[in-house]
């Protein structure tokens, strides 16, 4: 009975109060996700990653550094489930600690690359004029650059290594999220509630911090999940060139890079890690398309 | 406003007293002036960002040249000569010269000019790069129009798993489960390199394209060795270029099809190949092409990590060797010719859009 109740309530078309209409919403928008089978396919996968690095001590079954040369490479069986590598380490352990790596590498990129792209775009669009054009302008040189090259040749500079490498991908990946904020803050710059909060003397600084920069959080969350994909990849780019993640980290594109001398006889060194890299960008892939459909204010009526 | 406009994206105002055709040339004349300033500010732009990783290199280019044991006064001649010693503006309108010129400085690994190396290996990723974009778009194109005109069924379910695999494989993992696959268990094509190495330097480069040169010299036994060398690396680039190309064609496809002229069409009873093929495929052709420049500037900038793989003497050899040990000058020059490609396709791209749709014009 009460969760009848709670479900009409959430559902009301007339909500009472402020928080029965968040609630409301983040409800009615759960229910649109989770009709949408390849979004909770998405989201499963993305939980399981961040489940794979929460407990990695507790999933992994070998010590993922620990070498053991009687135990070189051997094939898939029971107690190495994804086979051991030209040291002996549990590849399945790798992978597993791997997944350390790579979700600490999206989150950096992230909150390094969004924060600024948000920032740079939403003072652009709502300062106008010539702020506008020099911000856009940089914006626009940054965006016609091909990002892998530019985050390759940042690192070579900076010196090879697992911060140099996200630092690189978040100056390469700014520059769209900075588009999509200005956007957005040119559609409702003139809206009424801005001039109200104008009036009432509030400053630029906190016109943007306080009603633009929220506005434009969810096409935000949309974009940066569906750049993790790409974030991922790059990241085992430059740790498969021998830029990224140093040894002895277990960083999946680096894997990839040992076990190519072995491809031809033992395949499972350099496609077990591929096969991890490939589900997870997947699962960001499905998981932003899934939440476009939710949360882009285009098709936000039908919901 | 003065008819001799700095600013060509400022002209529809004096545009607009000028009657019917001469307006719109005009007006064409001056959207494609705005494109090509926008391609020398980008080009500048690249230009910074090569100048400024150079400047953020923690190794100091004069102690690199003299070694660290050098005098001092050895040392400050070399600050001299490198120009290190001017201020940070005048050390970057050098290098704009220097770069304009064509002057990218030396490389430590190969000890000749950068120019010269990147003049003898771009051909090589350009080969590699142009068979890709070119199985991508005889593939994808009829992909997406037949994902999008049976929509919901398996080919297309098929199609768009297909597309989204380009965005989640990494390009060097397929290249190294092609080479096991193809090469070692199928022995379809021919391993890493450009030709067997019984071949190797047979050809004079004329214009650096094995396929071409080999024919020109009349050697079709190195003319099709190349392309059984070439057909794994290019057939992967391939794939990426593929699943972008046939992605976007079935959603342009799908909007042009939701249109009422198809409607109509259909009512009036013209088969569906006609309704598709030369109703609905003829207005997303300009977009298309906007699509397939920009997937071929991606292959370009994708080739970096193929080439790794097959061993192909490209400019993505040439950069990752040259990262690898910190030969700057290689870099920032690899960094500024594949950059330079990629902007100018992409304007290129932008011009013949506005060149092409009759509603830009």
């Amino acid at each position: 009975m009460a969760f009848t109740d709670m479900r009409s309530w959430l559902l009301d078309e007339s909500p009472a109060s402020r928080s029965q209409a968040r609630w409301g919403r983040i409800f009615r928008i759960s229910l649109a996700f989770r009709s949408n089978t390849l979004a909770m396919v998405g989201l499963v996968i993305v939980l399981a990653l961040i489940a794979m690095a929460a407990f990695a001590p507790w999933i992994a079954t070998h010590d993922p550094i620990a070498q053991d040369t009687y135990a070189r490479l051997r094939p898939p069986s029971a107690a190495n489930w994804m086979g051991t590598d030209e040291l002996g380490r549990d590849i399945w352990s790798r992978v597993v600690f791997g997944a350390r790596i790579t979700l600490a590498i999206v989150i950096l990129v992230a909150a390094l690359a969004a924060p600024a792209g948000l920032l740079i775009g939403a003072t652009a669009g709502y300062l106008g004029g010539w702020v506008d054009r020099v911000l856009m302008g940089i914006t626009d040189i940054f965006l016609s650059m091909p990002k892998l090259i530019l985050a390759l040749a940042l690192v070579a500079a900076l010196g090879p290594g697992i911060e140099n490498a996200i630092l690189a991908i978040a100056v390469t990946s700014w520059p769209s999220y900075a588009r999509i904020a200005r956007a957005e803050t040119l559609t409702f710059k003139n809206a009424d509630f801005i001039a109200a909060s104008r009036l009432q003397g509030a400053s630029s600084w906190r016109i943007v911090v306080g009603h633009i920069l929220p506005l434009c959080t969810s096409s935000m969350i949309v974009r940066v999940t569906l750049d993790m994909a790409g974030i991922i990849l790059t990241a085992a780019g430059l740790g498969f060139i021998g830029l990224g993640a140093q040894p002895p980290l277990p960083e999946w594109g680096a894997m990839i890079a040992r076990g190519r001398t072995f491809i031809l006889d033992q395949w499972w060194v350099a496609t077990m890690p591929g096969f991890a890299i490939i589900t997870v960008s997947l699962g960001f892939c499905f998981l932003g398309d899934g939440l476009r459909d939710v949360l882009d204010p285009k098709s936000g009526e039908k919901h | 406003m003065a008819t001799d406009t700095p600013f060509p994206d400022a002209g529809p105002q004096t545009a607009r007293k000028r009657g019917g055709g001469a307006k719109r040339t005009r007006k064409a004349a001056l959207r494609l002036g705005g494109i090509v300033l926008s391609l020398i500010v980008t080009l500048l732009g690249l230009i910074a960002i090569t100048f400024f990783i150079g400047r953020v290199v923690p190794i100091d280019p004069a102690l690199a040249v003299v070694g660290d044991r050098a005098p001092k006064a050895v040392y400050e001649a070399a600050r001299v000569q490198l120009g290190l010693d001017k201020p940070l503006i005048v050390q970057f309108v050098n290098y704009v010269q220097a770069v304009a010129t064509g002057d990218l400085g030396m490389s430590v690994s190969t000890g000749r000019p950068v120019l010269q190396d990147l003049k003898e290996v771009f051909p090589a990723t350009l080969e590699m790069a142009t068979l890709g974009i070119l199985i991508g778009i005889a593939l994808g194109v009829p992909m997406g129009v037949h994902a999008a005109a049976k929509q919901g069924s398996w080919t297309d379910q098929i199609i768009r798993v297909v597309g989204l695999a380009g965005y989640a494989i990494p390009a060097f993992w397929l290249g190294l489960v092609g080479l096991a696959v193809f090469y070692a268990r199928l022995q379809w094509v021919d391993g890493p390199g450009r030709v067997d190495i019984a071949y190797d330097g047979l050809v004079t480069p004329v214009t650096g394209l094995m396929l071409v040169d080999s024919l020109l010299a009349g050697e079709t036994d190195i003319f099709f060795n190349a392309i059984g060398h070439l057909v794994l690396p290019a057939s992967i680039l391939g794939f990426f270029s593929l699943a972008y190309i046939a992605r976007m064609t079935r959603s342009f496809m799908l909007d042009q099809l939701a249109q009422e002229y198809i409607t109509t069409a259909r009512v009036k009873g013209l088969p569906e190949r006609v309704v598709i093929w030369r109703h609905a495929f003829r207005p997303i052709l300009v977009p298309l092409i906007t699509v397939c420049a920009l997937s071929y500037a991606a292959l370009l900038e994708g080739s970096v990590m193929i080439e790794t793989i097959f061993s192909w003497p490209g400019i993505g050899n040439y950069l990752t060797v040259a990262l690898l040990n910190a030969d700057m000058a290689a870099v920032l020059g690899a960094t500024l010719l594949i950059g330079m490609v990629f902007i100018f396709i992409n304007k290129l791209s932008d011009a013949l859009y506005n060149v092409l749709d009759p509603r830009a014009r």
